[in-house]
């Protein structure tokens, strides 16, 4: 991949983690604060990321026919619905409740000093590996 | 209104806003979508010499540089949130250090299990209007809730 699109990716990341840590999604307590149902403001953070996210996917490939960097549009891979999506979002879910974090905002968080942050990740990490690990010994799963 | 939204609704508006059009900028300069959980397994490619290994499927050596430029602008974009925000006051966690190790490892298992994380499944999947990520949005949140609020009761 070449050097534009890497530096594409970057300023489009950092937009997104921009967004993230203004937001207050990148704060663990203020996602908590959701999962305990006393401030409802995450669904206005992922209801507008999700809108603006649905039209651009929806529109983009109709407008034009090639991303301006070159390269192909992803299009939905329309798997069937797996047993896997419901029990991987039941350990994620719970994960999340217990400390309120998540891939995208931790990063984020990272970037606006949030260092004890680097536990989770650090355990994120090893979690891809015990996943990585099963999967090797036979485990099935949508991958 | 003031119930459910104490700390008001525009920073939640914009800071959303801004998160879609960060992830609309990657897919319109390069076609490519922003989940971010499947770096936690791309990344482990690097250290994996035996070719059989899932960490080497094609689809992770095939995206592990890019997903890390990715993760880079994540970082540097809570970095100009702390300087030019905030005054260059970081926000410091005071949760301890078993939840969130043992939180971010249920995160990293869950997660690649089900293929998808909020930003996966919940933005890019939904938008993408996979029907798989619909239903792993609606179980992760569920069970997220739920689990917090015995959280909260339990500690």
């Amino acid at each position: 991949m070449n050097i534009k699109k890497h530096i594409a990716i970057i300023a489009g990341g950092a937009l997104f983690g921009f967004g993230l840590a203004y937001s207050g999604a990148a704060v663990p307590e203020i996602v908590l604060s959701f999962l305990r149902l006393e401030d409802f403001g995450l669904v206005l953070v992922i209801g507008a990321a999700l809108v603006v996210t649905l039209v651009t996917y929806q529109l983009t490939p109709k407008l034009i026919p090639k991303p301006i960097l070159n390269g192909t549009f992803t299009t939905p891979s329309r798997l069937p619905i797996s047993k896997w999506n419901v029990i991987g979002a039941v350990v994620f879910g719970a994960g999340w409740g217990i400390s309120g974090i998540c891939p995208g905002t931790s990063f984020a968080a990272i970037g606006m000093g949030n260092w004890p942050i680097l536990i989770g990740i650090a355990g994120m990490f090893i979690g891809a590996y015990v996943y990585g690990t099963l999967r090797n010994k036979g485990l099935t799963g949508i991958e | 209104m003031e119930s459910l939204f104490p700390l008001g609704i525009g920073q939640y508006l914009i800071g959303g806003l801004l998160v879609g059009l960060g992830i609309s900028f990657v897919y319109i300069m390069t076609g490519l979508v922003s989940g971010v959980s499947t770096t936690f397994t791309s990344t482990w490619s690097f250290l994996s010499r035996d070719t059989t290994s899932f960490f080497r499927r094609e689809k992770f050596l095939n995206s592990r540089t890019w997903r890390l430029s990715l993760v880079v602008g994540l970082m540097l974009g809570g970095l100009m949130y702390l300087i030019f925000i905030n005054g260059g006051e970081a926000t410091i966690s005071s949760l301890s250090m078993t939840r969130l190790f043992f939180g971010g490892i249920l995160v990293g298992i869950g997660t690649r299990m089900a293929a998808g994380c909020p930003s996966g499944h919940g933005i890019c999947g939904n938008a993408m209007l996979e029907k798989s990520s619909i239903i792993s949005t609606i179980t992760f949140l569920s069970v997220g809730i739920v689990v917090a609020l015995l959280t909260q009761s339990i500690l």
